[in-house]
């Protein structure tokens, strides 16, 4: 569905990304891990068209996404939900839903983005309480939960998650990545950024490691979570002793 | 009563002017200190076309066309600006008024010009609680409410109205969301100068309309944004009326050339004790770059 090769973007003078190539398949579950700072965020960024890629390619369904704006980009069924959630603080839970349907609205009418929003709030229940109330007064989760709502109002066919996880705590991060599942068992085809290398590995299909702007592994998930470099830099397990590490 | 009446029409121009500012501001994050210019655009071309056609046709036309010349302002200027400082932005709108007003005064040259009175003549009046006003009056005040109402209309049911507000909440998220930033900034530029011409043409018969009568306005309309809290319809309404209002007290203390030195004091007070405005938080004031 998605074929990334040899991708490179920045910001300005300065190259983030350094040749980046990776596919995600139709129905799968993909997860990107690695460090600060290693451009993960800049890679979804580039896909989605908010920075800009200097070199390489992003085929979308066959189709070269690099010089698409982030408009045409999700248009064609590739939606981001940003590092950060950045939900429309001034504005009431319900009409950032109703914004996540934009492209569709002109052409399907108001009775499919009810109906859409209706599925939504099935998902997110707590979206339903809160729908008059302004999304910048929702908590921390709630506010993930409406940032992944208002992506999927796209309809998108790839959903694109920057660390869903972020700042919120444990018992939260477990029903957001319970969503993340039931999103797949519904067909969608999603690509996840996690520093939670643990959860996100245990969720995914396949992954890939990024480090200063280039992929230094990929595999199953399960192959990455048995790799003991991956144990030691991101799953925080420490080497039993030294020598079965080196051996 | 006379003065209060008297305040709060000029004051609702100030606000409508104040509104132009807004809606601008809050998808760019630019003043655009052009807008006084919108004013006098919308005056001047009705009053040319109300020659041949009926009023309501000329006016109708003359903030059709200002809203063109918004359209282009911003396809010609702003949409090239890559790295919109303020500074920068600032610089460019007063080169766009200065350069409206050369044209202006090339087409239509120094004289001073009206549009006639709406209902009636200038000697026309009609008594409300115990104060003789000119009709025109209402229709100015009447044209202030219809333009706050049928906006917030806009903003809050239309779904062009909420992709603006989208994109000055987080724009970023709102071209993820699939919507265009640049159009709705054009939208933005055409709905101020739309709303800018309709202003001016209300107020042409009573104020009277030449090349220069923007700077004023502009200068007013400004302080009444910055007063009622930059962004803010229902803190533009309130502080224009109030200016309105001030204006008008001072007329009646102070000689007449004292007028416009009270509200640019008053701009500068603000500027300097509370430059978030009256109903902005203090946070986002903090966070403009005014
Ligand atoms: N807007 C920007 N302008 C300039 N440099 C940037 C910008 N955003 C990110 N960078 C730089 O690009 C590099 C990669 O940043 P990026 O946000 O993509 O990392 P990340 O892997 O998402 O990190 P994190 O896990 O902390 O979110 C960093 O060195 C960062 O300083
Ligand atoms: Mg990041």
């Amino acid at each position: 569905m998605l074929r990334i090769r040899n991708l490179e973007s920045g910001y300005g003078s300065l190259r983030v990304l350094k040749g980046i190539s990776l596919h995600v398949n139709s129905g799968e579950i993909v997860t990107i891990i690695g460090a600060n700072g290693a451009g993960k965020t800049t890679l979804l960024e580039t896909i989605a068209g908010v920075v800009a890629a200097s070199s390489g390619e992003i085929l979308f369904d066959g189709r070269d996404l690099v010089t698409l704006s982030p408009e045409r980009i999700v248009a064609a069924g590739c939606s981001l939900v940003p590092e950060g959630r950045q939900v429309f603080a001034p504005m009431t839970v319900r009409e950032n839903l109703v914004l996540g349907a934009y492209i569709r609205s002109g052409r399907e009418g108001k009775a499919a983005v009810a109906e859409d929003i209706d599925a939504i709030h099935r998902h997110f229940p707590i979206l339903k309480e809160r729908d008059g109330q302004l999304a910048g007064t929702l908590s921390g989760g709630e506010q993930q939960m409406l940032a992944i709502g208002r992506a999927l109002m796209a309809r998108p066919r790839l959903i694109m998650l920057d660390e869903p996880s972020m700042g919120l705590a444990p018992i939260i991060v477990r029903g957001i990545f319970e969503i993340i599942g039931r999103l797949r068992a519904e067909g969608n085809t999603i690509l996840l950024v996690e520093q939670n290398a643990m959860a996100s590995l245990g969720i995914a299909d396949r992954g890939y490691v990024m480090e200063t702007g280039q992929i230094v592994l990929e595999g199953t998930a399960r192959e990455l979570m048995e790799n003991h470099d991956v144990q030691r830099a991101y799953l925080g397990k420490e080497y039993r002793s030294i020598g079965e590490g080196r051996g | 009563m006379q003065y209060l009446l008297s305040g709060i029409t000029t004051g609702s121009i100030y606000a409508i002017v104040a509104i132009g500012f807004n809606i601008i501001y809050n998808t760019t994050g630019i003043i655009n200190f052009a807008q006084g210019e919108f004013l006098m655009l919308g005056g001047m071309i009705s009053i040319s076309l109300c020659s041949v056609m009926p009023l309501p046709l000329a006016i109708a036309l003359a903030v059709a066309v200002t809203a063109a010349v918004g359209y282009c302002i911003e396809l010609l200027f702003v949409r090239w600006i890559h790295n919109p400082t303020v500074l920068r932005m600032v610089v460019m709108t007063i080169g766009i008024s200065i350069l409206i007003r050369e044209i202006a005064l090339h087409v239509w040259d120094e004289k001073v010009r009206s549009l006639p009175y709406f209902t009636g003549n200038e000697v026309t009046s009609v008594s409300i609680l115990g104060a003789r006003i000119s009709p025109q009056i209402l229709w100015v005040l009447g044209t202030c409410a219809l333009i706050v109402v049928l906006l917030n209309l806009f903003y809050g049911r239309t779904l062009l109205g909420k992709a603006m507000r989208a994109c000055s909440a987080n724009r970023m998220a709102a071209s993820l969301c699939g919507i265009n930033a640049g159009r709705m900034v054009t939208v933005s530029f055409m709905l101020s100068a739309a709303i800018g011409a309709l202003a001016g043409c209300v107020i042409s018969p009573m104020t009277q309309t030449q090349y220069d009568c923007g700077t004023s306005l502009a200068i007013k309309g400004f302080t009444a944004a910055i007063f009622g809290g930059l962004g803010s319809s229902s803190g533009a309404v309130i502080a224009g009326l109030l200016i309105g209002v001030i204006e008008a007290v001072s007329i009646s203390v102070l000689p007449l050339a004292y007028k416009d030195a009270v509200t640019l004091t008053l701009l500068l007070l603000i500027l300097v004790v509370r430059p978030s405005g009256l109903f902005g938080s203090r946070e986002a004031g903090a966070l403009k770059e005014f």
